[in-house]
């Protein structure tokens, strides 16, 4: 099977809408009114015989007056019946791909299916790719294009994402936009009836704005297809795989051992790490999982140093780090002599590194720098972010306010955080090295200035060290196995 | 049950064989006297079951007899079974393979990914425990492998109670044994063994079953 080009769905030169409506409750709406508002930079039109203008855009009567070679992409809102000849027209115009959005095909039952098959039929004898029926739309950030009728518009990124469901494609999109890692390509695959999710595996492996993509699956119209493309996309980045369905699994009457432990559970769960896939247990952890993949180094190895400025994180963490594929290093002589220097002699003096209240010293950008630089080490992680924004906030929200001695106090403690959350970022991507950030106070308190300072630069903070840690092992265990 | 036929435990066994995989050395016999002569030649401790395409799970009908020492305890195991058996049975007089840990593995059609190969820990709680992982096939040597430390408790291929710890290459070898057993027999629907006892380190088939298609 040759592959699909999906570029005119992903980068359209033009897009026309088929079927805009006037009401602001209909898709046909929504649809032009995203792609105008995201600032789409090609050419837009709409269609729609009764109506002159929508939302400034001239109408044309049918997709036939819209200008030659002006489209490469037809957003299709319009009713069923009407979806054979908007398909035609457009082929005419020069528009390569099209993205059913309405509904009533094989979801509908046994009628709706026959339809269905007669549109892929259509598009493929006019060579145009079909996305749909019955998906709500995507989103492509590299052309500012927001064609997504449900789904908001997320920050632009690296993350790629082919969902099965259109609502999860708006899950992780509202994710993208507290977390501020941001999306590259998002579509809602519909019913899959020409364009599957494999297809777009295939494109998004080779697309040079995705560095990691998040699919969504129930089931898979041909598994052997699925489990090549899956593979092959592994091959060139990493692949997050949520499953959904997992319960639906029937009992199987079976004269045999195997055929009674082969689930579809279990034989999926070996397809992925055949495949070399990663899989998350539900859409946030996979979105979590993203996020890391998308800004985080890879670690060259599994030596991890924790740097805590309180001892129950510490040890919590060390007990994640022992349940993982990571090894909490012993600290070199060098660096404990080194960070010696400047903490107060209180520390813990191994590893987790417990300042035990010396960043007051104003030192964890300099133990950051010394850890991160330490050719032995290959991962970081810092838990501590945001306790002095705490300090800063409580006295920010005090009774005793206006108080010059606790603003100025709070003023010192929030500049702190910022210094802080910077200098994770910059060693990180100088060191090139992964330091993870924990804090509940990504969930907690995100105006908490340190944690508001890495979403503001696009860096995550790993609710939970536990969170951090399952993380940094997905990222060492890519590594490795690459 | 499969109303599908299927090849004796014996015949299982020989076609797997034919692949690499390791079974246990046994005969088929279809007397009490040809099951001593048996046992004397495949050597004590020796394993008597019935054995006939009609008779898939042997040890719930109590058609296995294990453990048996001299001429005499084989002779009266024989008669025991041949008497429990239908008309016709013959017995399988096999060599008692001596290890203290039961994997399984096999094949079967999944009816959305074809031909998967499945490997984890037998014995009679394989399907209580579902310790097993699955792969598509083909697959290669180097994925086999990988599958070994997919299980819930891969310590169990480690070192144990005295035993070497299994020999990993040994076991891709049987696996790969399945799986061109599965590339090349077009008839084959699916493949059971339950047993694969680790014996010094080695696995060997101890029960099988084969299903045509």
């Amino acid at each position: 099977m040759t592959r699909l080009d999906l570029t005119p769905l992903f980068e359209p030169k033009g897009v026309i809408v088929a079927g805009a409506s006037t009401h602001p409750g209909k898709f046909g709406f929504v649809s032009l009114h995203n792609i105008l508002a995201a600032g789409y930079e090609g050419n837009v039109f709409a269609t729609n015989p009764e109506c002159p203008e929508i939302l400034g855009v001239q109408c044309s009567a049918s997709v036939a007056d819209v200008p030659d070679g002006a489209a490469d992409l037809v957003m299709v809102c319009a009713p069923g019946p009407a979806i054979p000849g908007v398909l035609r027209d457009a082929a005419t115009k020069g528009v390569r791909a099209a993205f059913v959005v309405s509904g009533g095909f094989r979801e509908a039952g046994a009628e709706g299916e026959a339809l269905e098959n007669e549109l892929v039929a259509l598009a493929q004898e006019l060579g145009m790719v079909l996305a749909g029926p019955n998906g709500q739309g995507l989103v492509s950030t590299p052309a500012k294009l927001w064609s997504q009728i449900v789904a908001p518009y997320p920050p632009a990124g690296r993350i790629g994402i082919a969902s099965q469901s259109g609502n999860l494609v708006s899950t992780l999109m509202n994710l993208a936009r507290q977390g501020n890692v941001g999306i590259s390509r998002a579509v809602s695959a519909g019913n899959q009836a020409m364009i599957e999710i494999a297809d777009y595996l295939d494109y998004m492996a080779q697309d040079s704005e995705t560095a990691v993509i998040v699919t969504y699956v129930e089931g898979v119209p041909d598994g052997r297809r699925f489990y090549e493309a899956l593979k092959a996309a592994t091959a060139a980045k990493p692949v997050i795989v949520v499953k959904g369905g997992v319960s639906e699994d029937g009992a199987r009457a079976a004269a045999s051992h195997t055929g009674s432990l082969a689930t579809n559970d279990r034989v999926f769960d070996g397809m992925l790490r055949q495949a070399g896939a990663i899989r998350a247990p539900g859409i946030d952890a996979a979105y979590t999982l993203a996020a890391a993949f998308a800004t985080t180094p890879l670690p060259n190895g599994p030596r991890t140093v924790v740097l805590t400025t309180a001892g129950g994180w510490g040890v919590l963490t060390s007990d994640a780090v022992a349940a993982s594929g990571l090894d909490l290093m012993a600290l070199p002589p060098d660096l404990h002599d080194a960070i010696g220097e400047l903490v107060p002699p209180r520390w813990s003096r191994n590893n987790p590194i417990d300042l035990a209240g010396g960043e007051t010293r104003d030192t964890i950008p300099a133990v950051l720098d010394l850890i991160a630089s330490h050719p032995e080490v290959d991962a970081l992680v810092y838990l501590g972010l945001g306790i002095q924004g705490n300090t800063a906030r409580a006295y920010r929200e005090s009774p005793y306010m206006p108080n010059e001695g606790m603003e100025r106090i709070a003023s010192f403690h929030e500049r702190q955080e910022v210094r802080y959350a910077n200098a994770a970022v910059e060693i990180s991507r100088r060191e090139n090295k992964p330091i993870i950030v924990a804090s509940e106070l990504a969930i907690g308190d995100p105006d908490n200035p340190g944690i508001a300072t890495l979403n503001k630069l696009g860096w995550p903070c790993f609710a939970s060290p536990g969170a951090g840690i399952t993380a940094l092992d997905a990222l060492w265990a890519y590594a490795r196995d690459r | 049950m499969s109303d599908k036929p299927a090849l004796s435990e014996h015949d299982s066994k020989l076609l797997l064989a034919g692949f690499g995989v390791p079974v246990s050395r046994e005969k088929v016999v279809a007397t009490p006297s040809e099951a001593v002569a048996a046992a004397r030649e495949i050597g004590h401790p020796t394993v008597l079951k019935l054995c006939g395409a009609a008779i898939m799970h042997k040890t719930e009908l109590g058609g296995v007899k294990l453990g048996l020492v001299g001429d005499e305890a084989v002779q009266t195991a024989a008669n025991e079974l041949l008497n429990k058996g239908p008309d016709g049975a013959e017995l399988l007089v096999a060599e008692q393979v001596s290890g203290s840990r039961e994997l399984i593995a096999g094949v079967t059609m999944d009816p959305q990914f074809g031909s998967t190969l499945m490997f984890g820990v037998g014995g009679i709680f394989a399907e209580v425990l579902a310790d097993v992982v699955f792969r598509l096939l083909p697959a290669t040597d180097e994925e086999l492998d990988a599958m070994l430390d997919d299980l819930a408790n891969p310590h169990i291929l480690g070192e144990f109670r005295g035993e070497p710890a299994v020999d990993r290459q040994a076991l891709v070898n049987a696996l790969s044994g399945l799986a061109a057993c599965v590339a090349e027999r077009s008839d084959v629907e699916s493949i059971d063994i339950n047993p694969l006892i680790v014996s010094d380190g080695l696995p060997i088939a101890v029960d099988a079953l084969v299903v045509l298609q």
